[in-house]
C-alpha cells in the first residue's frame, strides 16, 4: 500500500490505508485491515497517544497486584523456600527478553520484504527494552542460582544461549549506531536480527535438547504446568503486568523514534534550504 | 520473607527496581527531549509542520 523508497514519516495521509467500503472491524478481514491501518505512521501516532495513558494505568494495576501476590501472598516453595519469590521477577523478564527479539524479528521481515519504515521504528525501539529485560533475567537468575545451585553462573546450554541473546541485543544496538545512513542501518540490523532469531528456539528447547543445570520448562510445556496454582497465578499476573509495561514502553519509544526521524528530515531540509551555492566564475 | 536467603531476594528486587525505573526514566526523558526539539525546530520554521 505504501510507496517504496523515501517516506516522510508522520505526513502520510491516514486515508491512504483506510479499509475498503463496507468492511467493518467485526469481520476477520476488517480486523486485519484495522491492524494494518496502524502501519500508517500518522494513524499509529494517534492510536499510541490515546492508548498510552490506559496502558500506564493497566500496567500499574496489574504489575502492582502481581508483585504483591508474589511477595506477600504466595507460599514459600517446599524445596526452594523463600527464594522462589525471585521467580516472579526472573521468569517474566526472561519471557520478555525473548518476546522483544521475536518482535524485532517480525519487524525485520517488514523491513526486508515491504521496506516499511514503521517496521524499522518498531525494531529499533524494542531493542533497548528487550536488552534491559534480558539483563534482568540474567542478573536475577544468577542471584537465584547461588543459593539453589551453589554457583552464580554455569556454562550450560540455557544460560549460555540466554547470554548470547543479551550479546545479540548489544551487537544490534552497536551496529545501528555505527551506520549513519538510516536505510542501510535498518537493512543490516534486520538481516542480523533474522539470523540471530535462530537463538530463540535454541533458548526455549535447550533444557530438552541438552543436560542442563537449569530446570526444564514448568509453565509453557506439554500437559499442565508443573506448579501449584498458588504460585502459578501470581506468576501469570506478574508476567501480564511486565508485558503491559513492555508494550507501554515500546509504544512510547516508537513515538519518540518517529519524532527523531521527523527531526532528522526537517534538519536536512532546513540545511539544504539554507545552502546557497557560490556562483560559477 | 525473612530467612537465610533474604539478601538474594532483596538484591534481585533491588536490581529489578533500578533496571525498570531506569528504563522508564530513559524512555520518558528521551521522549520529552525529542518532542521539545521538534517543537523548537517547527517554531523556527513555521512553514514546515508535522502532519496530524
Amino acid at each position: 500500500m505504501l510507496r517504496r523508497g523515501r517516506l516522510n514519516l508522520m505526513t502520510i495521509p491516514a486515508r491512504r490505508l483506510a479499509p475498503p467500503c463496507g468492511m467493518t472491524s467485526a469481520s476477520p478481514m476488517g480486523l486485519i485491515s484495522a491492524v494494518s491501518s496502524l502501519a500508517n505512521p500518522a494513524r499509529f501516532n494517534a492510536f499510541a497517544s490515546r492508548a498510552t495513558p490506559w496502558l500506564v494505568g493497566a500496567t500499574a494495576l496489574v504489575l502492582g497486584a502481581g508483585l504483591y501476590q508474589g511477595l506477600f501472598v504466595a507460599p514459600a516453595d517446599y524445596q526452594q523456600g523463600e527464594t522462589v519469590r525471585i521467580m516472579f521477577l526472573h521468569v517474566p523478564s526472561a519471557w520478555l527478553g525473548m518476546m522483544g527479539f521475536v518482535i524485532m524479528a517480525i519487524a525485520s521481515v517488514g523491513v526486508l520484504v515491504w521496506k516499511h519504515p514503521l517496521a524499522d521504528v518498531s525494531a529499533k525501539a524494542a531493542a533497548p527494552i528487550g536488552a534491559a529485560f534480558t539483563f534482568l533475567a540474567l542478573a536475577t537468575g544468577s542471584l537465584w542460582g547461588k543459593p539453589m545451585w551453589g554457583t552464580w553462573w554455569v556454562w550450560d546450554a540455557r544460560l549460555t544461549s540466554f547470554l548470547i541473546l543479551f550479546l545479540m541485543y548489544l551487537g544490534l544496538m552497536a551496529l545501528r549506531s555505527a551506520i549513519e545512513e538510516p536505510s542501510r542501518a535498518a537493512k543490516a540490523c534486520a538481516i542480523l536480527t533474522l539470523v540471530g532469531s535462530i537463538n530463540i528456539p535454541i533458548i526455549k528447547f535447550s533444557v530438552d535438547w541438552w543436560n542442563t543445570l537449569h530446570q526444564p520448562a514448568s509453565v509453557i510445556r506439554a500437559g499442565k504446568p508443573a506448579m501449584d496454582s498458588s504460585i502459578l497465578i501470581p506468576l501469570l499476573v506478574c508476567a501480564l503486568g511486565f508485558t503491559l509495561l513492555f508494550l507501554t514502553l515500546h509504544l512510547v519509544a516508537m513515538r519518540t523514534e518517529l519524532i527523531r526521524r521527523r527531526l532528522r528530515t526537517l534538519r536536512i531540509t532546513t540545511a539544504a534550504a539554507a545552502f546557497v551555492p557560490e556562483p560559477a566564475e | 520473607m525473612t530467612g537465610p536467603h533474604f539478601g538474594f531476594i532483596a538484591a534481585s528486587y533491588g536490581i529489578g527496581f533500578v533496571v525498570v525505573a531506569g528504563l522508564i526514566l530513559w524512555t520518558w526523558v528521551d521522549h520529552r527531549v525529542q518532542t521539545r526539539a521538534l517543537k523548537a525546530l517547527e517554531a523556527a520554521n513555521p512553514r514546515r509542520r508535522s502532519a496530524r
